[in-house]
C-alpha cells in the first residue's frame, strides 16, 4: 500500500514542478541521432549466428524444463497452516508412497511448497490415485492452493496445439506482411522472427525456467512486439524508400532507423516498466511468463529489429538496383 | 487531421463514454447488480484461477460405448432369431468388431431375413447418405456376421456424449455448488468447472461411476466353486460381491430390469436392522415387470448388479435377497453393508440416472481460495504500480502531451474494462498481465505520434502543420504495427484455454481500444487544445 501511496504523491508533486515549468522535459535519446547501425552489422550478423546456434544447442543437450502441461503428471501447491514448512520430512513422507520421482521445492513464503510427480504409469486412473494417495498422507495439516493433473492423452494435444499455434501466427503474420510490404520485407520479418524465437527458448533453456502453455503465451507475444517495433522501422524505410529515390541502400536505412530511435527507446522504457511491476509484484503464478516477457520483449526485440530486421533487407535484395543505376534512370516507385 | 465536425466529436465522446459505462456493473456487488435490468447485468468473470475452484476434463470411454452397442446388438439378434423359431447351432457372439450368428446352413437365407429387420437407415443428419444401422452380411456356411457402421458409431457416441452430460450436470449439482459450467468439448469430452470447489476427491467419486444397475436372477443350479473352475453355462456370468470378502456371484446373462426404470432412489434405515439401505421405486412400467419377476421366481435369489464392467467401474453384485413373495407395488430396498456416505452416494447416483458409458478424468486443474485471493492482490498491486510508473515516465518525458497521454491510457484501460463486462469474458490471471501490458504498450501509440510530431517540428514546420502531419504519419504506422499483435493474440486465443485464453481475450480487446484512442480520442484532445491555445510553439 505504501509503494502506491507514494508514487501516487509522486505524480501530484511532478505534476505541478512540471507544470510551473521548473523540471525540463526528459530527453532519453537526444535528436537527430546519427549512428551507423547498418556497418554494425558486420557485427551483429556473426553475434546473433553464433548466439542462434548456441541457443539451438542448448536446446538439444539440455532441453528446456517442460512443467506437466506438456509432460503430464501432478503439481500440487501446499500451503502448511502452522509455521514454516519442513521439506525434509514432507520428502520423507511422500517418497514412502511409492510414486517415483517426486519434487519439492520452496515456494513463496517459508511455508509454500510446491511438490511435482512424474507421470505416474498406467495411464489417466492412475494419475488420479496418485493426487489421492499425496492428499491422505499430508492429511489436513496443509492448505491445497493449487493441485494439477494432466494425463498423457490431454499433454500430448497440448503440445501440439502450442507449436502449430506458433506455426500458424508466424505464417499468418508472414501473410499480413507480404500483403502490406513487399515480400522481402515479410521475409526480413519473419527471419528476425524466428531469431527471437530461437534465443527466447535458448534463454528457457539456461535459466531452466518452466516450460508451459503460459511459455507459448509469453512466445507469441513476444513475437507480436517484436514485429510491432519491427514494422515501424519498416513503415519508415517504406516512406523513406518513396520519398527519396537516389539515397543508397546503407544511408537510408540508417536514416531510418536513427529517426525511430528515439520512439523504440521510450517505448521499451514504458514496456519495461510495465513488466518490470509484473515481475515484482505479479506473484508466482505468472513469474515466469514475465521473466520470459521480458527477455524476449525488451533484450531481443529491440535488438533484432534494429540490428537484425533492417540490415537484412540489404541481403534480401531490397534497392539493389539503387546503388548501380542510380544516375541512368530512375528506379521503379 | 486535426479537423472534427461537432457530430463526429460528439459520436467519439459518447462511443468512449458508453464502453466505458459497461464496466460499472463490476463496481456494485453481485446481489446489488441482480435487482438491475437484465441488460445492465453484464460483467467481469472472475477466472478460476482468481476466484478458486475446480476444473476437470472427463472423457468418454468410446470403447465402452461400442463394446455396449455390440452387446445390445447381440441381445437383439438372440430375440429376433428366438421369435423366428430358427436355430442357432454355435451361439451367437460378439467377436472382435462384428456379432456373429452362427445357424445351421439350410436356415441361413431365413435367418439372414430376419436379422435384416434389425437394420435401419441412419437417423439424423446422415438420414439421407444411405448409410444404415447394422450391417449384416453372409460369410457363408451359416455364419451371418453383424457389423455396425463408423457413422452409426458415432452418432451412438455422440447421443451417449450429450446423455452423460445431463447426467453429470444432475450430479454436480447434487453438490450444491454455485453455477457450475458443463460443456462438451471435441467429439468425447466433457469440460466441468465448478467456482469454489476445494477438493473435487467427491466430485470425481460421483462422477467415476456409471451407476448402471441391473437385477439379473442367480443361477443356483452352478456353484460358484464349479464356475470358478470354468464349468460356467452359456449364457451364465459370475460376478463378486461390492463387500468384503469379495464372493463370486453366478448370475445369468439376461437382464430382467434395469435402473433406467426407477423412478425414485432415497438413502435410508433398514427398519429391522437400522443399517443404511436405499429404497428404490419403479416407474409404472417398470413396477408390472417387478411384479411379473418377483411372481415367476418366488424362493428364488436374484442379484442387483451395479456397474459397467470396465476395469475401473467392474460389474459387482451389491446384494442377492431371495424373492420370498411377489412384490406388487413397485418398490425395494438394496442393502450392502453401506456406510451413510455410500448409501447417500449410491441413492443420488441411481436418482440421476446411470451414465452411458465410463467417464475418466484425463485433467484437472484445481485453485484454493487462498491463492486466488493472494493472486487477485497481487495482479492489482502489479497493475496500479505498473500504471503509475507508466504515467510518472510519460509526465517526465512530454509533460503536457504526457498528461495527454494519461488520459487517452485512462481512457482505454475503462474501455477494455467495459468491453470485457460488455463480453461477459472472464478475467485471469494472466489476463491481468495483458492488461497492464496493454498500458505499456498503449502509450507506444502516442509516442510514435509525439516523435513524429518532434521530427516534423525539426523539419521546420509549424506547429499545427507539423501536429498534423504527424498524426497523419503516425496512425498508418500504428495500424500496421498493431495488426500483427493482433494475430499473435487472435491464435492464442484459438489454441489456448483457461488463463493463456483470459490472456488473448485482454491482449486483443487492449489492441482494439489502443487503436480506438489513437484515432479517435487522443486526436480529440490535440484537437481541442490546439483550438483552444492556437499554439505557435509545441511544447513536446
Amino acid at each position: 500500500m505504501w509503494i502506491l501511496l507514494g508514487l501516487g504523491a509522486l505524480i501530484v508533486v511532478l505534476a505541478v514542478l512540471i507544470v510551473f515549468g521548473i523540471i525540463p522535459p526528459l530527453r532519453i535519446v537526444p535528436d537527430d541521432t546519427k549512428f551507423d547501425f547498418i556497418r554494425f552489422r558486420r557485427v551483429s550478423f556473426p553475434i546473433s549466428a553464433a548466439l542462434s546456434i548456441l541457443a539451438i544447442t542448448l536446446f538439444f543437450t539440455h532441453g528446456l524444463n517442460f512443467g506437466i502441461d506438456f509432460r503430464g503428471g501432478t503439481l500440487l501447491e501446499i500451503q502448511q497452516k502452522t509455521g514454516p514448512a519442513d521439506i525434509a520430512s514432507l520428502r520423507a513422507t511422500l517418497s514412502g508412497l511409492g510414486l517415483g520421482d517426486v519434487q519439492l521445492q520452496q515456494f513463496g513464503g517459508p511455508s509454500d511448497v510446491l511438490i511435482r510427480i512424474a507421470e505416474q504409469p498406467g495411464g489417466d486412473q492412475a494419475q488420479q490415485e496418485a493426487v489421492q494417495k499425496v492428499r491422505q498422507a499430508l492429511g489436513t495439516a496443509v492448505e491445497y492452493r493449487r493441485v494439477e493433473v494432466v494425463g498423457p492423452r490431454v499433454y500430448s494435444e497440448l503440445l501440439a496445439y502450442g507449436t502449430t499455434g506458433l506455426m500458424v501466427a508466424i505464417v499468418g503474420i508472414l501473410i499480413y506482411l507480404w500483403f502490406r510490404f513487399e515480400w522481402q520485407f515479410a521475409l526480413g520479418a519473419m527471419i528476425a522472427n524466428v531469431h527471437d524465437i530461437v534465443l527466447t527458448i535458448g534463454f528457457m533453456s539456461v535459466t531452466q525456467i518452466d516450460f508451459d502453455l503460459t511459455s507459448i503465451a509469453a512466445l507469441l507475444t513476444i513475437l507480436g512486439y517484436s514485429l510491432n517495433d519491427t514494422v515501424v522501422i519498416y513503415d519508415r524505410i517504406r516512406e523513406m524508400l518513396r520519398r527519396y529515390k537516389k539515397m543508397s541502400m546503407p544511408e537510408l536505412l540508417n536514416i531510418s532507423i536513427n529517426s525511430t530511435l528515439s520512439r523504440s527507446i521510450i517505448t521499451h522504457v514504458t514496456v519495461t516498466l510495465a513488466l518490470l511491476a509484473l515481475l515484482l509484484f505479479g506473484g508466482h503464478a505468472i513469474r515466469s511468463f514475465t521473466a520470459t516477457m521480458m527477455f524476449g520483449v525488451v533484450l531481443v526485440g529491440t535488438y533484432t529489429s534494429i540490428f537484425i530486421a533492417s540490415p537484412i533487407l540489404i541481403y534480401l535484395g531490397v534497392g539493389t538496383n539503387r546503388r548501380d543505376d542510380t544516375d541512368e534512370k530512375p528506379s521503379r516507385p | 487531421m486535426l479537423y472534427f465536425s461537432r457530430w463526429k466529436a460528439l459520436a467519439i465522446v459518447l462511443t468512449a463514454l458508453v464502453v466505458c459505462l459497461c464496466a460499472v456493473p463490476n463496481f456494485f456487488s453481485e446481489a446489488t447488480v441482480r435487482t438491475w435490468p437484465a441488460w445492465a447485468q453484464r460483467r467481469l468473470v472472475l477466472g478460476l484461477d482468481l476466484q478458486g475452484g475446480s476444473h476437470l476434463l472427463l472423457e468418454v470411454d468410446t470403447n465402452a460405448v461400442k463394446k455396449d452397442k455390440l452387446n445390445q446388438l447381440a441381445d437383439d439378434a438372440r430375440r429376433v432369431m428366438r421369435e423366428a423359431r430358427i436355430r442357432f447351432t454355435g451361439g451367437i457372439a460378439v467377436r472382435g468388431d462384428a456379432v456373429e450368428v452362427r445357424v445351421a446352413e439350410a436356415d441361413a437365407s431365413a435367418a439372414l431375413n430376419k436379422l435384416r429387420e434389425l437394420s435401419q437407415p441412419l437417423g439424423g443428419f446422415l438420414g439421407s447418405s444411405g448409410q444404415r444401422t447394422v450391417e449384416v452380411t453372409d460369410a457363408g456356411g451359416g455364419l451371418i456376421r453383424l457389423t455396425i457402421p463408423e457413422a452409426a458409431i458415432t452418432e451412438r457416441i455422440r447421443q451417449a456424449v450429450d446423455q452423460s452430460i445431463q447426467i453429470v450436470e444432475r450430479r454436480v449439482n447434487q453438490l450444491g455448488t454455485v453455477e457450475p459450467l458443463i460443456q462438451r468439448q471435441g467429439l468425447d469430452r466433457i469440460l466441468v468447472q465448478v467456482p469454489g470447489l476445494q477438493d473435487p476427491t467427491r466430485l470425481k467419486e460421483l462422477l467415476g461411476k456409471t451407476a448402471k444397475l441391473e437385477f439379473r436372477l442367480v443361477d443356483v443350479s452352478v456353484s460358484p466353486e464349479q464356475a470358478a473352475q470354468g464349468n460356467i453355462p452359456a449364457d451364465d456370468e459370475i460376478f463378486k460381491t461390492s463387500q468384503q470378502p469379495k464372493t463370486p456371484v453366478v448370475v445369468k446373462k439376461q437382464v430382467l430390469l434395469s435402473g433406467e426404470e426407477l423412478s425414485d432412489a432415497q438413502a435410508s434405515f433398514d427398519q429391522r436392522t437400522s443399517e443404511p439401505v436405499v429404497t428404490f421405486k419403479f416407474n409404472s412400467s417398470g413396477a408390472r415387470k417387478f411384479a411379473q419377476i418377483t411372481t415367476e421366481n418366488v424362493e428364488r435369489p436374484f442379484a442387483i448388479v451395479l456397474g459397467s464392467g470396465t476395469v475401473d467401474d467392474p460389474k459387482e453384485v451389491l446384494s442377492a435377497p431371495v424373492i420370498r413373495e411377489p412384490i406388487l407395488q413397485g418398490s425395494g430396498q438394496i442393502s450392502g453393508s453401506f456406510t451413510v456416505q455410500q448409501a447417500n452416494d449410491l441413492a443420488i447416483l441411481l436418482r440421476a440416472g446411470a451414465l452411458p458409458a465410463p467417464l475418466t478424468t484425463i485433467e484437472e486443474r484445481t485453485v484454493g481460495p487462498g491463492l486466488g485471493q493472494d493472486s487477485i492482490r497481487a495482479g492489482e498491486i502489479a497493475a496500479y504500480v505498473g500504471s503509475i510508473l507508466v504515467i510518472l515516465f510519460m509526465l517526465l518525458t512530454y509533460r503536457l502531451f504526457g498528461f495527454f497521454a494519461n488520459v487517452a491510457v485512462a481512457i482505454n484501460v475503462a474501455m477494455i474494462f467495459g468491453l470485457l463486462s460488455l463480453l461477459n469474458a472472464t478475467l485471469t490471471l494472466p489476463g491481468i498481465a495483458g492488461i497492464v501490458l496493454t498500458v505499456g504498450i498503449a502509450v507506444d501509440s502516442n509516442v510514435l505520434i509525439y516523435e513524429r510530431i518532434r521530427e516534423e517540428l525539426r523539419h521546420g514546420r509549424s506547429a499545427i502543420s507539423a501536429i498534423d502531419a504527424g498524426f497523419t504519419r503516425a496512425l498508418a504506422t500504428i495500424m500496421d504495427s498493431n495488426i500483427t499483435t493482433f494475430i499473435a493474440a487472435a491464435v492464442l486465443f484459438f489454441i489456448g484455454t483457461g488463463p493463456v485464453r483470459g490472456f488473448a481475450v485482454t491482449l486483443g480487446i487492449g489492441i482494439i481500444t489502443t487503436v480506438f484512442t489513437a484515432f479517435t480520442v487522443t486526436r480529440l484532445i490535440v484537437a481541442a487544445w490546439v483550438r483552444w491555445r492556437r499554439p505557435q510553439k509545441v511544447p513536446i
